[in-house]
């Protein structure tokens, strides 16, 4: 599968114990005429070959900005990453030339976006938005191009690819439109994908069939895999390990199946107890009071303490480290112990 | 929340169909998009009805109905034995009082040059009878204390609330003219997780309040599910499947119901690989050109020949509850 040329990349080399992809204390601030909005605050997490991470979180809380830093497609400026590295393969992308980074932005690493519709562009056919990854980093002809992605489009389960090749992508379904966003995504065979909100504007019948192509091509292909969702029902689905963000901040990661069942912070297990189920019927749903802070005016301490029911006076005046529950959790609460127990509240 | 019982909406037939036209100075007909084809279904005062079914299945064309913001291609939407779909001028405008809605999205709903207090207060203007002027800046008050506002904000502008505090104003507005009937179309599909969570509490606080009968229409079947008395599925311009919520949670009998429970995700990573899941192929079809007799036959797996003949009739069927499949059986297939 592997194409001889991506691996005498210089990159490829270095490949140690380091995780494949290992976001560390990453900061993204943007400024604006209002001051400075820090939307990421020193987020970490790893992704590893054929492993799912999702990353979970409300709109405002970093997930996609953090995404957008590992892809380099940030606007710098308004955006600025004053601290932190992302490594690839052991190597700090934010060091590296523009030029090399985008030998891996596409190749290496590539994106599903949310919006299929607005991602792809209006006024050329689909087989040439998808052949245009083959003849930029490639060099393929024209003609190799459109074949490359008459295959693609029939691996991503697109009906009749032969024919619809040449159609726009406004004669597409919602469905199909992500299937060709798919397409795109891994026409280069990359180690790693991102895929920010991939289902979220679709029917669930359409988001059922969408994850299972996703998992059978990263299944194919052992890729790293990023979800990024505010889904607590898709993540229950298809991921290995959970990092939840709050307001620019990770606050717990942890295996899936861990995470569900005894979370250790109070914003994930007000989220899970927040949310209606469809094969069971509840009485009065648990809400959050109040809102996710305003990132331009952060709380002190901790910044969930203005919501949470397990405060206690020095959540308002220290910020929790990410405390190590055990080698593959966390959770940045202070109470953790208390939160895990349920002795608390 | 108990239903009392008292049938406050009767919907009979209810057809709409948007012509299709081709030419530009004659317009000839050359088709229809059949967006709601034959909906029959009655609510109870203090009851919800959720709606549920994917985009394009004429879940929000039926919303428009029941407003009356569109008329009727046939049938009857009858408000206590009223036919709306008949009444003109101020019969009309009377029983629209009856009858209000609350909009998906708060930021587009919502006049960003209007304030908060001109907001909940513009339909005391349009039914001046409801509350005298000297009298109305003291019931908007009134109104968003009931929704959980601040009645000192009422000179405060949209863009200064959350949007879980604006779909608040978008109730409040709702609420203002003392409605039977509430519509929510999607109400809480553009919130967030931990806001969505409080909105719908709220909707039921209000119902039990005042009575009130809800449609709630929306794509979430989890959403639907928690807030619904009964629930009706739609596919393609009709219902396939109506009953109690139980009946169609545990016990759905059309093949499309089981579909669509079974792709919603479960928040729940304990024995995700031994769960069922029924995967559909392709999308659905269009409503312009509906296939012939039952109308997910292109995509059932039970399909047989008699399904592209007959178009099978919404009737009480396996399950013991109104179903439209020739095939009907009882499956459950989110607990199994």
């Amino acid at each position: 599968m592997k194409n001889p040329s991506i691996d005498t990349h210089p990159l490829a080399d270095e490949v140690g114990h380091e995780p494949l992809l290992a976001v560390d204390n990453l900061h993204v601030e943007f400024v604006t005429r209002q001051g400075i909005v820090r939307a990421v605050n020193g987020v970490s997490y790893t992704v590893n070959a054929g492993e799912s991470l999702a990353v979970l979180g409300e709109s405002g809380s970093g997930k996609s900005v953090t995404a957008q830093a590992i892809m380099g497609i940030l606007d710098m400026p308004p955006a600025r990453i004053p601290k932190g590295e992302i490594r690839f393969r052991g190597t700090d992308m934010l060091k590296l030339s523009d030029q090399a980074r985008s030998q891996i932005r596409g190749q290496r690493i590539a994106m599903i976006f949310q919006d299929a519709l607005s991602a792809l562009n209006p006024v050329f056919t689909v087989g040439w938005q998808i052949s245009e990854m083959f003849r930029v980093h490639r060099g393929m002809s024209k003609r190799d191009g459109m074949k490359k992605a008459i295959e693609l489009m029939d691996r991503v389960r697109i009906p009749a690819a032969k024919q619809r090749v040449n159609d726009y992508p406004h004669q597409f379904s919602g469905g199909m439109r992500q299937r060709i966003m798919i397409a795109m995504s891994i026409a280069l065979d990359p180690e790693v994908l991102i895929a920010d909100e991939p289902t979220t504007a679709l029917d669930v019948t359409v988001q059922a069939q969408i994850m299972e192509l996703l998992a059978e091509l990263q299944r194919e292909s052992n890729m790293g895999l990023i979800l990024i969702t505010h889904d607590l029902g898709v993540v229950a689905d298809v991921a290995d390990k959970i990092a939840v963000m709050y307001a620019g901040r990770i606050v717990e990661h942890a295996p899936v199946h861990d995470l569900y069942k005894t979370p250790a912070h109070p914003y994930s297990k007000g989220l899970l107890d927040s949310i209606p189920r469809v094969d069971q019927k509840g009485q009065e749903l648990y809400a959050i009071k109040g809102l996710p802070p305003n990132l331009l005016d952060m709380p002190s301490g901790c910044a969930f303490h203005p919501r949470c029911p397990y405060r206690r006076d020095n959540c308002v005046t220290d910020v929790p480290p990410l405390y190590e529950i055990s080698g593959t959790r966390g959770s940045a609460c202070h109470y953790y112990r208390e939160v895990l127990d349920g002795t608390l509240g | 929340m108990a239903p009392s019982g008292e049938r406050i909406l009767e919907v009979r037939d209810l057809v709409k169909h948007f012509p299709l036209t081709q030419g530009i100075v004659l317009k000839r007909q050359v088709g229809a998009i059949k967006a709601v084809d034959g909906v029959s279904f009655d609510l109870h005062r203090g009851e919800t009805l959720g709606v549920v079914g994917e985009s394009g299945c004429g879940k929000s064309t039926l919303a428009k109905l029941l407003m009356a913001l569109e008329r009727p291609t046939s049938g009857e939407v009858k408000i206590n034995g009223v036919d709306m779909a008949k009444a003109h001028g101020g019969d009309l405008k009377r029983m629209r009082r009856n009858i209000q809605m609350v909009m998906q999205d708060p930021y587009t709903s919502l006049n960003p040059r209007m304030t908060v207090g001109d907001i909940v207060g513009e339909p005391f203007e349009i039914h001046s009878e409801v509350a005298p002027k000297g009298d109305r800046r003291r019931k908007v008050q009134e109104l968003l204390e009931v929704v959980g506002l601040n009645p000192e904000h009422i000179n405060r502008y949209p863009h200064q609330f959350s949007g879980g505090q604006r779909q608040r104003i978008g109730i409040a507005r709702g609420l203002a003219l003392q409605p039977e009937i509430i519509i929510c179309d999607e109400p809480v599909s553009a919130l967030d997780v931990s806001i969505q969570a409080q909105v719908m509490n709220l909707l039921e606080r209000l119902q039990n309040e005042f009575n009130l009968a809800y449609i709630f229409i929306a794509h979430d079947l989890s959403v639907v599910r928690h807030i619904s008395d009964r629930v009706a599925v739609m596919y393609l311009g009709k219902i396939v499947e109506l009953g109690k919520d139980v009946a169609i949670y545990e016990r759905p009998s059309h093949p499309y119901t089981q579909a669509l429970l079974s792709a919603v995700p479960v928040p729940d990573p304990e024995g995700r690989d031994q769960r069922e899941r029924i995967i559909l192929q392709g999308d659905p079809p269009s409503p312009a050109d509906p296939p012939s007799g039952c109308r997910f036959r292109t995509r059932c797996w039970k399909a047989q020949d008699i399904c592209a003949e007959q178009e099978p009739l919404l009737e009480i069927r396996a399950g013991g509850h109104l179903s439209a499949c020739h095939f009907a059986e009882e499956h459950d297939v989110i607990h199994a």
